[in-house]
């Protein structure tokens, strides 16, 4: 009895320490200037050559620095030098390599160079690949080595232009899956040459050491140790948007060899495991099962917060750390967090610095207005945090199978029939129940915030929609059955075989969670007389269907890789047809005026001829309504008050250099939030010590009765 | 006992290709090797070129069973099935699917599993057994019929409200302990204290409850009732004679699942963030990365005939009339 009083004191005496006993961080941290934040999912790749998905760039953005970033706070999306010392300078030639002035027709361009100039004295992180000793490593100099931090030397140096020129390189490595590097084959000059080039020679022998510099690319060149050149064939100014994502970041030669060395695949050691940048941050700790850190990288010394923004950013102080160096926070602890709900109650209690806001607790925290603005609720208003809304560079869309003789070809009847469809499905009420609120339904493929996109009545779909008082209203039932009937299948039912009309909807969504959603699309097609079979299916036959073209309707998403209508309008691009050519037009989509207008369109400056063309681009898809255009999701983001420069920036991933913590602020709401509570333990020791007492005297008694 | 245990060790060798073969075929008649390909490389941008590269760097453009176009041996070993499972026998698991080193993981992982499933295993088991003598004591009064009804109320429950629940209380109302995460050392306590308890808590009402079967078919013996007559305290004759002979079936139940211990629990370490063998084998699962699924069903299986010889031998020890043959 008495131990248990004197564990229970212990117990109460290490609670008056001050320590918090649910805070899942050590005591050495409090204080420091640390962002905590989570992930949901373990990075696949960290290889800047082979990472292209989300979970994977909120870590690299922040370690690479490819020449060119977007600007944090300007809108519309601005790209802005990062490791470049100026913008790329851009040159045009004709087919004889003679220079064509800037305003030269499309057609008479041949090839586009390139120039990048980068700012000198960049370095990279402390890394031990950077230490010449440790090109020449034996297996056994590796027994006890099992992360990059157990080696006892790690060296930097300069960053220079042949590390950009060695990544260009690695795009096409044989032993490297790199997503886009079909997209770069078609446009650097000599990079398919240089792919089968790589190929014979890593087949030949497969085990050594690939020496990527042995091999000549015309395309790539090393002018000076802070200048390079690419050359690419005719004109495409989407390419500047390549430059800043980290496929275009510099890789020391240095780096390869280190990783290839024997005996460091089998402990992980690695580069798609342990990257090497020269950005703000580097990864410290990389345990992707439990957590990933980056920390400060400290010979990063060339950018400062910006001193410009969009008008009113300097009201809502988000230029007060104008001209400060960047990055303003020393390090960033990812935890990983598969749950939603010890992740949202983590925020809560102040654990992480901010939070998107998942279905299960958005009316906890968000209050809708009658107007339809967002709000965050009064109980997060008293805790002190904000909102933020953001409309995601994304479309949620229902396409037709351009293949499918009844919903898919170009005839006058399927073109009615996908027109009635569209009226009928509400995508308004869809939006409002199952996304509570947060998105907004589309009127073609664009998403607002990208160049071509309308808003207003001149932004409307008119197939599907009615400008009333400047908003659009979706047309009547009626409206829709009419078209039904011109279709052919008055109240639904074929007009000549007399049979009732199913549409067959394939969708990976299955299980008791979907079945709302399948139920209320059911419903959508109900309402005008047609039967919808959903076909559920696994992720694998799904994609298999989308393949072969065995579908007539399905569900689909895209998020853009950059800010520009080319990469929604390739998704409709006939040439660009899934079945036919293996493309990303999973709708098999064909319309040869479309795909026309595409061709001069997607490589058009911005201006008014680009945007006269998309016009008619979206005319001819409203007309043809390929797609059921779905939904533009929004990104709710919630933080604390303690986190400052915080704007949403959708296009950007290497935000968090900006943002700056209130670390006092952080640690005296943490107290505030997390007092221990004692009687449960008090009532449990006194419970369990009544019981024993008790126990013991009736036990005492029975024997005695005995 | 020897050769009783030499012969158990070979007869697990045809056990373990066995499970090894229906893994295989389970998974590949689910997941072609395009599948897994597609799953790993992602949805944009992935060529058919591309597509042809990841398996041939896996091994995944061979046959599954047969190769017609090798000659003599090569027609079984240059085959997926072979070139996949051979080497797990030498227990060497190779890669995963994204190219890390499966035995490194699972080394690495080991340590949290077994931080949550030893304690929770050794502080059920006396948890359970104290429950069920104390029912046992009581019988046949309102406190035992409070402990059964007890019992099948904790064994209605599902083990996620017990989860779920548990956060709620202990960390998110009282903020007595993290909601979830893990670290290494010392600092590990906090974060493992809760899934021990609620480890503990869902599995009372069933083991107890078999515990005092246990208990009860004992204490009608009639060396019970010679200790009794000898006049012994009833906490004497229970703890020293009834726990001593209901050992037997209680130790033969526990030694099986020891073993497993390793292999840690889906669903704990996905909710409280724990980096396991359950949340690594959960995760493989869901990315179709064979190479992971069939390294951990392979070690699952060893682990459980290993549990059952355990058992085995755990007979003789606590039985000396057992004779291993």
């Amino acid at each position: 009895m008495k131990s248990l009083w004197l564990v229970l004191s212990l117990l109460l005496l290490t609670a008056c320490d001050g320590a918090l006993w649910n805070s899942p961080y050590s005591t050495d941290d409090a204080g420091e200037s640390i962002l905590y934040t989570a992930f949901t999912e373990r990075p696949k790749h960290l290889d800047p050559a082979q990472a292209y998905s989300e979970n994977e760039y909120q870590f690299l953005a922040n370690i690479y620095s490819p020449p060119l970033q977007y600007h944090y706070l300007k809108r519309p999306y601005q790209l802005v030098p990062l490791a470049g010392s100026d913008m790329p300078r851009v040159s045009y030639f004709d087919a004889n390599h003679k220079q064509l002035p800037l305003t030269a027709r499309d057609a008479w361009v041949a090839y586009s160079v390139y120039e990048i100039r980068i700012k000198p004295y960049m370095r990279y992180q402390p890394h031990p690949a950077l230490v010449p000793n440790n090109l020449y490593l034996k297996e056994s100099d590796l027994d006890d080595i099992y992360s990059l931090s157990d080696f006892a030397e790690k060296g930097t140096r300069t960053v220079t232009a042949a590390d950009y020129v060695y990544q260009i390189k690695r795009l096409v490595h044989p032993q490297l899956h790199t997503p886009i590097a079909g997209v770069m084959m078609e446009y650097i000059v000599g990079l398919k040459d240089y792919a089968a080039a790589l190929q014979v020679a890593n087949k030949a022998k497969p085990d050594e050491f690939l020496d990527l510099n042995e091999y000549p690319l015309p395309g790539v060149e090393v002018v000076n140790s802070t200048t390079y050149r690419i050359t690419i064939k005719g004109k495409y100014p989407q390419f500047a948007y390549w430059l800043a994502m980290p496929f275009f970041a510099p890789m020391p030669e240095e780096a390869v060899r280190f990783y290839a060395q024997p005996g460091m695949k089998e402990r992980n050691l690695t580069l798609d495991w342990w990257p090497i940048g020269s950005g703000p941050y580097y990864l410290s700790e990389n345990d992707p099962n439990k957590r990933m850190v980056l920390s400060k990288n400290p010979y990063y010394d060339s950018e400062r917060y910006p001193s410009e923004g969009e008008m009113g950013d300097g009201a809502v102080g988000l230029l007060k750390d104008a001209g400060k160096k960047l990055p303003l926070i020393d390090q960033i602890v990812f935890s990983l967090e598969k749950e939603t709900i010890p992740y949202w109650n983590k925020f809560l209690q102040g654990y992480y610095d901010a939070s998107g806001i998942s279905s299960d607790s958005f009316d906890q925290a968000v209050q809708v207005s009658v107007g339809g603005e967002a709000n965050v609720s009064e109980a997060m208003q008293k805790q002190g945090i904000k909102l933020s809304t953001s409309v995601a560079t994304s479309t949620m869309y229902t396409g037709f199978n351009g293949l499918d003789p009844v919903v898919g070809d170009d005839s006058v009847r399927a073109t009615k029939l996908r027109r009635a469809i569209a009226i009928a499905v509400d995508f308004e009420e869809f939006i409002s129940i199952f996304a509570n609120g947060r998105g907004i339904a589309a009127q073609s493929p664009i998403p607002p915030g990208i160049f071509g996109y309308r808003a207003g009545c001149e932004g409307i779909n008119h197939y599907v929609y009615d400008c009333a008082n400047g908003q659009a209203k979706r047309k009547s039932i009626e409206e829709a059955k009419k078209l039904l009937a011109q279709a052919g299948y008055p109240d639904g039912v074929d007009a000549v075989t007399k049979q009732p009309l199913v549409i067959h909807l394939d969708t990976t969504a299955n299980g008791v969670g979907n079945k709302s959603r399948l139920d209320w699309i059911r419903k959508q097609f109900d309402k005008i007389g047609v039967q919808l079979d959903v076909r559920s299916t696994d992720y694998n036959r799904f994609q298999d269907k989308i393949r072969r073209g065995d579908t007539q309707m399905f569900y689909f998403g895209w998020n853009a890789d950059y800010p520009d209508p080319e990469n929604f309008f390739f998704l409709l691009h006939g040439p660009q047809g899934k079945v036919k050519f293996g493309g990303e037009n999973a709708s098999n989509y064909s319309n040869a005026e479309y795909d026309r207008l595409f061709e001069r369109m997607k490589n058009m400056e911005n201006g008014p001829d680009r945007q006269a063309i998309i016009d008619r681009m979206q005319e001819v898809l409203r007309r043809d309504s390929p797609w059921l255009w779905g939904y533009h999701p929004k990104n709710y983001v919630l933080q604390h008050s303690w986190l400052h420069n915080i704007k949403p920036n959708i296009m950007a991933n290497n935000k968090l250099k900006y943002w700056r913590v209130d670390t006092a602020q952080r640690e005296q709401k943490r107290h505030e939030w997390n007092k221990p509570v004692y009687w449960p333990l008090e009532i449990l020791a006194l419970g369990f010590v009544g019981f024993v007492a008790w126990m013991r005297r009736y036990l005492r008694k029975r024997e005695g009765g005995h | 006992m020897i050769a009783y245990l030499i012969r158990r060790i070979l007869y697990a060798i045809p056990i373990l290709i066995g499970v090894n073969l229906l893994t295989f075929a389970l998974f590949f008649v689910v997941n072609t090797p395009d599948d897994m390909a597609r799953m790993q490389l992602g949805i944009k941008r992935v060529t058919p070129e591309a597509i042809d590269k990841w398996k041939q760097q896996r091994g995944y453009d061979k046959p599954l069973f047969v190769n017609s176009t090798a000659d003599g041996a090569g027609t079984f070993t240059d085959t997926i099935f072979w070139q996949k499972s051979a080497s797990m026998f030498a227990f060497d698991f190779g890669y995963s699917d994204d190219g890390r080193s499966i035995s490194r993981e699972i080394a690495t992982r080991m340590g949290p599993s077994l931080a949550i499933a030893i304690p929770t295993f050794l502080v059920g088991l006396v948890v359970y057994v104290s429950f069920a003598l104390m029912m046992t004591l009581f019988r046949a009064t309102a406190l035992d019929m409070a402990g059964v009804a007890l019992c099948v109320f904790l064994m209605s429950v599902s083990g996620l409200f017990y989860i779920i629940g548990g956060q709620f209380l202990v960390s998110k109302l009282w903020h007595l302990v993290p909601i979830s995460g893990y670290a290494g050392g010392a600092d590990s306590f906090k974060f493992v204290v809760l899934p021990i308890i609620i480890g503990v808590v869902g599995g009372i009402g069933s083991s107890s409850r078999w515990y005092r079967t246990i208990f009860l078919d004992e204490i009608g013996k009639d060396y019970v009732r010679t200790a009794r007559a000898k006049g012994l305290s009833e906490l004497r004759v229970l703890f020293t004679h009834v726990l001593k002979n209901a050992m037997i079936p209680i130790l033969t139940g526990v030694v099986v699942v020891i073993p497993l211990l390793f292999m840690g629990s889906l669903l704990t370490e996905s909710f409280f963030g724990i980096p396991g063998l359950g949340s690594y084998t959960i995760d493989a699962i869901n990315a179709q990365d064979f190479s992971v699924v069939r390294a951990m069903v392979f070690l699952g299986s060893v682990l459980y005939i290993t549990g059952l010889i355990l058992t085995d031998i755990s007979y003789t020890v606590v039985d000396p009339r057992v004779r291993l043959q």
